[in-house]
């Protein structure tokens, strides 16, 4: 198969994922639409790496994942503290903060 | 040949790494006290572990830079780190102002309570939370969490590859979301900041991590040194230039939104207020000296190589960035009401000025280099000494009783009650009667302290003065170098409006001026009610509308007047704000010599 297909795909999962964060309310979508995009990173960098004959952009892909983990650690640690408040992980509630 | 044979070690200069390896020990060190070192002893311990570490990486940079000068440069770890001049003048920048921000972070002023949550993890107004302040915990997990930070900020401008810069983003960022959360008053402002702040960098890392995978799909390669010689010599794929632009501008839109510039500032005012105002000194300051420091490498080192014409359309893009930010950061700025979001903006229109710094990177005269390092380091020194000023004025309870609705209200808006939770403490009784609460933070509330705190509203103005680029301070060179190396390569128009821009910022900076200086404070109008009352009472009249009292003009001014005291540092605070004004006048005085530095440091090595 065209490997550029690969990076068609992985286009498309990025812009499905910077929708996500954009248009949805809840918090915990809105990080899913985050962990979407550093997948659809993923999936690029394994598809340039192929092209390229070059291991590097594999290796950059597990370092991808452990920065996505670090920050689903502390991203849910935030959003919990804000639920435990409030009773609601909506991002629209969130607004104490605007003038 | 076995595969033992095979492998060669790796060759490291450990000498290059001394000033992040002391700090980022130290923050390994922190997390280890916090394990081990009893309850009473460890905020002593982390305090000083804190600014020992900041001092000896301090030592370090400044025992490094004759060698480092003269080399032109390391390449450390294989490449992924470069120490060069400009990277290492870069972290001297960071670890100054860090050093500065962390001894505020550590002052708990007379009120014996520092700025952050008892325990961040109880829920704001809990029962629970009430046991924890009044046995006295603190979180002394801030320590370890800003000497990460600053690890991240040092490791994130001296970057040889586009990965390590990824992680050194991710490692500075992450304490931040933290330390934004940590509060002690007004908390749930804090929670929802940090949730603000940390959706929307983990969205500009995202945005950024893909522009890093662009980049390698066109050069084969993470390394900015390949990239350009991908870029100057043909090396990537063919009629694939695009791809690095597209690259490029994502890259560099993840590093202008850790910036604060517009259009990508949205973030900064909301977290800048809701941030327990030391950590808001220390990452209004340091995050903008080590982005600026990681944009400026990658525009020098790969935007440079850009052919011609794609050249040409990253300066029209940094041209818009920078006059939005401008005008932004002044315009809105005008209008505010807050302290700490009127510094906010002024953050916001000093990135566009730096931006302003940054478009003749095509160039290799050294300037504009020279203008923002000198410029972070004007910028930074204003910043934290501000901050610093802001963390002793303080709203004050009149009974040491609960918090009274109305004080509530005003400090958190239309908030649950829950939102003061933490706010008063048996021992934070003000030196004349009543419990003092978090910060005065409404401009309303500063009318008249150039009486009461002479020292502290001259350094306040002072540090004001040289934000708004007064002549005399630092801030003033500052400009003028950043705009002098805009006209220098034919960008006139940009400094122009950056002078316009300064002339309305200025407005803003001498109302506050003069609000403390020539506003009588509203007790004095109180208690000469009948010789000036239409003043006063047009001073506290926009805050009042937010006090829903309905009492007349003079009682409700008194209530204003016995609602702000000043409180004492414990020293730390005073020793920040001196050196801050030390360093103001000195580089506002006698530049040369740190201009002279900031040239020689003009230097890459890709």
């Amino acid at each position: 198969m065209e490997l550029t297909n690969y990076l068609v795909l992985a286009a498309i999962l990025f812009a499905i994922g910077a929708t996500t964060v954009l248009l949805r309310r809840n918090a915990i979508i809105v990080f899913m639409g985050i962990e979407l995009m550093l997948n659809a990173t993923n999936l690029t960098f394994v598809t340039f790496a192929r092209m390229h004959g070059d291991l590097h952009g594999q290796v950059i892909a597990f370092f991808v994942m452990v920065v996505a983990a670090a920050e689903v650690v502390v991203g849910l640690a935030i959003i919990v503290a804000i639920f435990r408040t409030r009773r609601s992980a909506s991002v629209d509630d969130v607004n104490l903060l605007k003038n | 040949m076995t595969p033992a044979a095979a492998f060669v070690a790796p060759v490291i200069e450990w000498a290059y790494l001394v000033p992040v390896l002391v700090i980022l020990g130290a923050g390994v060190v922190g997390v280890l006290v916090e394990a081990f070192v009893p309850d009473r002893a460890r905020r002593v311990v982390q305090v000083v572990l804190a600014l020992a570490a900041l001092a000896g990486a301090l030592t370090s940079i400044v025992l490094l830079w004759p060698d480092v000068l003269a080399q032109n440069g390391v390449r450390v770890l294989g490449g992924a780190l470069v120490v060069d001049p400009f990277g290492l003048a870069v972290q001297g920048i960071v670890v100054v102002l860090a050093l500065l921000a962390t001894l505020v972070i550590a002052d708990r002023t007379s009120t014996k309570q520092d700025a952050f949550a008892p325990t961040a993890a109880a829920v704001p107004g809990s029962a629970y939370e009430d046991l924890a302040r009044r046995r006295g915990l603190e979180q002394t997990e801030v320590f370890p969490l800003v000497l990460f930070a600053v690890g991240g900020m040092m490791i994130f401008p001296a970057t040889g590859d586009l990965l390590t810069m990824f992680v050194a983003l991710e490692v500075l960022s992450l304490p931040l979301y933290v330390l934004t959360a940590l509060a002690r008053r007004r908390r749930l402002l804090s929670q929802e900041a940090s949730f603000k702040y940390f959706l929307l960098g983990a969205f500009a890392s995202a945005i950024f991590i893909f522009g890093v995978a662009l980049v390698y799909g066109f050069a084969g390669s993470v390394r900015l040194a390949d990239v350009r010689g991908a870029l100057l010599e043909g090396g990537g794929l063919d009629g694939m230039t695009g791809l690095v632009l597209l690259g490029l501008v994502m890259v560099l839109t993840g590093l202008l939104f850790k910036v604060g510039a517009a259009p990508f500032h949205s973030w900064t005012p909301d977290v800048y207020q809701g941030a327990p105002t030391p950590v808001t000194g220390f990452m209004a300051a340091c995050t903008k000296a080590a982005a600026f420091g990681a944009l400026l490498r990658v525009l020098y080192v790969v935007g440079q190589a850009l052919p011609a014409d794609l050249q040409e359309k990253l300066v029209i893009a940094l041209w818009v960035v920078a006059i939005l930010t401008m005008i932004v950061g002044t315009v809105i700025g005008v209008i505010q009401t807050d302290m700490k979001r009127l510094l906010a903006y002024s953050s916001i229109a000093h990135a566009g000025f730096l931006v302003v710094a940054l478009v003749g990177f095509g160039e290799l005269s050294g300037f504009g280099v020279r203008a923002l390092l000198f410029y972070l380091l004007a910028y930074g020194l204003a910043t934290v000494g501000a901050f610093a000023v802001v963390t002793l004025v303080r709203e004050r309870a009149p009974q040491p009783v609960v918090v009274p609705a109305e004080a509530e209200l005003a400090t958190v808006g239309a908030v649950s009650g829950a939102g003061t939770g933490g706010s008063a403490g048996p021992s934070s009784t003000s030196p004349d009667g009543g419990v003092v609460l978090g910060e005065a933070t409404h401009l309303t509330e500063w009318a008249g302290l150039g009486k009461r705190s002479p020292w502290l509203a001259g350094a306040f103005a002072l540090f004001l003065l040289s934000m708004a680029g007064i002549p005399l301070t630092a801030g003033f060179i500052a400009k003028f170098t950043a705009f002098q190396s805009a006209v220098a390569v034919g960008a006139w128009p940009l400094a122009l409006i950056g002078v316009l821009a300064s002339a309305v910022a200025v407005f803003f900076y001498v109302r506050v001026i003069v609000l403390m200086f020539f506003t009588p404070s509203p007790r004095a109008a109180a208690e000469g009610t009948s010789e000036a009352p239409s003043d006063a009472a047009e001073v506290a009249g926009p805050d009042l509308g937010t006090t829903g009292g309905t009492a007349g003009p003079g009682s409700a001014v008194a209530a204003l007047a016995s609602r702000v005291t000043v409180v004492r540092s414990e020293g730390f605070t005073t020793i920040a704000i001196t050196i801050c004004v030390i360093g103001v006048i000195l580089l506002g005085v006698l530049p040369s010599s740190v201009l002279d530095l900031a040239f020689e440091a003009a230097k890459f090595r890709p």
